[in-house]
């Protein structure tokens, strides 16, 4: 199907979404929507799909212009959204999941899950997607998860699948399979729209990129005519530098060291079996692996927050095995949390307390039970400068921050506690490349100030481009450790995926 | 480490800039912000309780026998049913304002009215703060009326110490029956909501048992009844004319005792964080079972302390059952007040007025005292349900406030 955009504007009240927005999708051609956070990708397609109904402007689907009330409508009409965040039944197979609101009846009230069934195992067979309908998809790995979604879609018969940003949960083998299957669905003659922030995967699978920024079309381009330093000018609006300049490490005493460490996770899993590691100060150590190989667990074992079963962890020779984080804090170690929102911030309090969130208790925050406001205040003024922490005022409640100020004022307030050690995990998660870029040049400047670094990133880039020293885990163990020039995107890509070198 | 050198200005991230990062929330540090906060806060209770005493009104006519007659013949009389309904609100709303406001008497009576309700009041609101519904207020004010009133009529010591050690006792007693709350919480996870509806039930039987023992029930009667609480722990009405007992003075203080509980200390912070986000709290180190159960603790001995101020002011003996309402009327307010200690305050004197003007009304008029309990329960709903006010008056969103989910302990984690 071709799918026509002419002139979309779509305004919220005061502000512009999208402005005067053409794109046009070719039958059999993967279209790339390149842009950054809040760049407008999002509200562009969820006007195509018939969530918002646009300002101003037409949709044409094989020249005939169109307009949709609702998503059903758009799936009616032959168009198939696969969202980022997915939509399925955990506790339903993934027959029941497809069926899902067009369930076939063998008579009126009665479900033919036969026939839904049947249904699946043929499309999975045809596109190649390997999946087994009477799976449970809480049993399943994201990766076929989101072959469920993509099933869904061509269940209904989609003409025209928009995929928001469906590498961003993947490991680096699966996106590749996952890059083989949406070239086969195109190539079947189906439009496809492939909505991402990474330019290496545009430049894999587009056949026509284009660019948005703040709501505008920057650019349209082909990965033939530009290269992923041009297409990340052109998303940014400037010149950008995708790897941070960094000299060689000079690693000195041992800060943390973890010996035989055991740790179980939520479901009382083993989730981390006998890692042991060192790192140094000076240096940054790198945990990589696929998302669920135990390094949350790992790093949430170490800065206080789960206890270890077996095992030790010291801190500059202390046995902090079982200490709390109050008592990690105390004693120099700062945290950068996975889940900045649930665990790093409290969205609601303004700026400032969460720039002392974990601070209260000492000097000169606090005197006795009483918390010094203006301290506080201080600290606040001070972060937000050094940091450049975009907020209209340290008042203003953390949440209404963009998500990459929001990881900055988490990352200022850890650096400017840390004495000893500074652990991240996954710091740069959805933001955009300015703030990506940002905080990496903070991170090298404080292994530079001799602090220890440890990175917990599943993002291999930013593995690759920061650690000195990249250690792999997989199921639980440590698979492999890789140093400085050998840390290359297959030798870590490889251990990820589990083949010991 | 120490804070790393100002960045050159060239790395400035886009979303900083971006429409669509989010309209920055506009609160200004200084008093005209505050006071435009305050503002903008009360817009939205104003415009529930004008609603609520519209419908009210409405009720009223409506539930009056011989106005609703004046109705039945409307379209051959439609002068008479109007005027007699007009009639009837204004003399109802009349006497209202007048047994409540309307005279140095009245006034006395709606503050030594709100004195419990503020109190109990701040005792849901503050554990609202701290992410906990407390729907224990009625069973905690009975334990603390019940421990204040042993040490009452135990005693015999001069008023300076017997009145103090009352009312510590009844803070002692509410305390340790909402600590007791927040420690099952905390160690078993069971919910607040259930234990402290359970416990309620546990601590009118208690009261019931207690009465009928030899220690509580008073000497020579048979029905529940405790003896009289002696004079030493009254509390003392300073001004002969004003009959407001200092119970009053002291729930004044104890709701800015709250505030700068919450706001000022490192106690309130760690309340709020864990109400806030549990999560984050834990990760910030803070002990979360500890600041339930001491939210839990502090919540209780404000209900005790509100139902030792009934016991030691305006009813000075235990019954059956003992003001158990106030429990659930502080639920309400607490919501009202948006469960801040100053809205509270204003809630707990606009209930203490509606309820102190009712048996005036009562008297004066043929509309019954239960209409106050009617525009009470409006109130509330109108303030729960910030559309349908929104609605009615065509406010937009933004200048009602976001509107402070309340039951967000509901099955919040």
């Amino acid at each position: 199907m071709r799918v026509e955009l002419r002139g979309i504007t779509k305004r919220f009240p005061g502000v512009i979404a999208n402005e005067d927005v053409n794109l046009v999708v070719e039958p059999g051609q993967v279209h790339a929507l390149l842009g950054e956070n809040g760049a407008g990708k999002s509200t562009l397609m969820n006007v195509l799909f018939g969530l918002y109904r646009q300002t101003e402007g037409e949709v044409l689907l094989d020249g005939e212009p169109t307009s949709f009330s609702s998503p059903a409508d758009a799936i009616d009409a032959g168009i198939g959204m696969v969202h980022q965040h997915f939509m399925l039944v955990p506790v339903f197979t993934v027959a029941e999941n497809v069926m899902l609101g067009v369930e076939p009846t063998s008579a009126p009230g009665v479900l033919d899950r036969e026939a839904a069934r049947r249904r699946v195992l043929e499309l999975s067979a045809r596109h190649g997607l390997d999946v087994d309908p009477d799976a449970m998809v809480e049993d399943l790995p994201v990766g076929v998860q989101q072959r469920v979604e993509i099933l869904k879609a061509l269940y209904r018969e989609a003409d025209c699948l928009i995929l928001d940003e469906p590498t961003a949960v993947l490991t680096p083998t699966e996106i590749d399979d996952m890059l083989g299957i949406i070239r086969r669905l195109a190539d079947e003659g189906r439009s496809v729209i492939f909505i991402s922030h990474k330019l290496r995967e545009v430049r894999a699978i587009a056949d026509t990129i284009t660019i948005l920024r703040r709501g505008r079309v920057v650019g349209t381009t082909t990965p033939d005519e530009s290269d992923e330093q041009e297409l990340a000018s052109a998303m940014v609006g400037r010149d950008v530098q995708l790897v941070v300049d960094r000299s060689e490490a000079s690693p000195a005493d041992v800060v943390l060291r973890v010996s035989d460490l055991r740790v179980r996770d939520d479901r009382d899993q083993l989730a981390v079996a006998d890692v042991s590691f060192d790192v140094r100060a000076g240096e940054i150590v790198a945990i990589a692996g696929v998302q669920g190989n135990g390094q949350s667990e790992l790093v949430s074992a170490i800065v206080g927050l789960r206890r270890p079963t077996a095992g030790r962890v010291e801190l500059d020779g202390i046995d902090v095995t079982y200490a709390n984080t109050a008592r990690m804090v105390e004693l120099g170690v700062a945290h950068v949390p996975e889940d900045r929102q649930r665990d790093g911030l409290i969205s609601s309090f303004p700026v400032s307390d969460n720039l002392v969130l974990n601070l209260t208790g000492r000097s000169p925050y606090s005197r006795g039970i009483r918390m010094d406001r203006r301290a506080i205040r201080e600290n606040a003024e001070r972060l937000v400068q050094d940091f450049d922490i975009r907020t209209s005022s340290i008042d203003a409640a953390v949440g209404t921050l963009s998500g990459g100020n929001q990881q900055k004022v988490i990352v200022g307030r850890e650096m400017s506690h840390t004495e000893r050690l500074l652990v991240l995990s996954q710091p740069t998660r959805g933001l955009d490349v300015g703030s990506i870029q940002y905080i990496h040049r903070r991170i090298v400047e404080a292994r530079d100030q001799g602090l220890a670094v440890l990175l917990n990133s599943s993002e291999l880039d930013e593995v690759l481009a920061l650690a000195d020293r990249v250690i792999v885990m997989y199921r639980g163990g440590v698979i492999g450790e890789v140093t400085g020039d050998e840390a290359t995107r297959d030798s870590v890509g490889m251990l990820m995926a589990g083949a010991r070198t | 480490m120490t804070a790393p050198p100002a960045e050159a200005p060239e790395v400035l991230p886009p979303e900083a800039v971006d429409p669509l990062a989010g309209a920055p929330h506009d609160r200004e540090a200084g008093f005209g912000g505050a006071v435009r906060d305050i503002v903008k806060g009360l817009i939205g209770p104003l415009l529930a309780i004008l609603t609520a005493l519209i419908v009210g009104a409405l009720i009223i006519v409506f539930t009056d026998p011989d106005t609703l007659e004046a109705w039945g013949s409307f379209f051959s009389a439609p002068g008479t049913a109007l005027s007699d309904s007009w009639d009837l609100i204004a003399t109802s709303y009349r006497a209202l304002f007048d047994s409540s406001l309307g005279s140095q008497r009245a006034l006395a009576r709606t503050l030594v009215q709100s004195t419990p309700l503020i109190l109990v009041g701040l005792s849901v609101a503050l554990a609202f703060k701290a992410g906990l519904f407390n729907i224990g207020g009625a069973g905690q004010l009975i334990v603390g009326a019940m421990a204040a009133a042993w040490v009452g009529f135990t005693f015999d010591l001069p008023q300076v110490v017997h009145l103090p050690l009352a009312l510590v006792a009844g803070t002692i007693g509410g305390g340790l029956w909402g600590a007791t709350i927040g420690f099952l919480k905390a160690r078993t996870g069971a919910h607040e909501v259930i234990t402290s509806i359970m416990l309620n039930f546990v601590a009118l039987r208690l009261l019931d048992y207690a009465l009928s023992t030899d220690t509580f029930r008073r000497p020579g009667r048979t029905d529940p009844i405790s003896p009289e609480m002696p004079e030493s722990v009254r509390l003392p009405v300073p001004i002969d004319s004003f009959r407001v007992h200092l119970g009053f003075v002291l729930a004044l203080l104890v709701a800015w005792g709250c505030w700068w509980l919450l706001q000022r200390t490192t106690i309130g912070f760690r309340m709020r964080a864990v109400g806030a986000n549990a999560h984050a709290a834990r990760y910030a180190g803070m002990g979360v079972a500890a600041t339930t159960v001491l939210s839990m603790g502090i919540a209780g001995g404000l209900a005790g302390l509100g139902g030792t101020t009934i016991l030691l002011g305006s009813t000075p003996r235990l019954t059956g059952g003992f003001f158990a309402s106030v429990g659930f009327d502080a639920i309400a307010l607490a919501l009202l007040g948006r469960a801040s200690p100053i809205g509270v305050v204003g809630a707990g004197l606009l209930f203490g007025a509606l309820q102190a003007g009712s048996t005036g009304m009562q008297a004066q008029t043929s509309t019954p005292i239960d209409i106050i309990f009617v525009i009470q329960a409006l109130i509330i709903l109108f303030v729960a349900a910030p559309a349908i006010v929104r609605t009615v008056w065509r406010v937009k969103e933004t200048r009602l406030g976001a509107g402070q989910r309340f039951s967000a302990g509901w099955g919040a984690q």
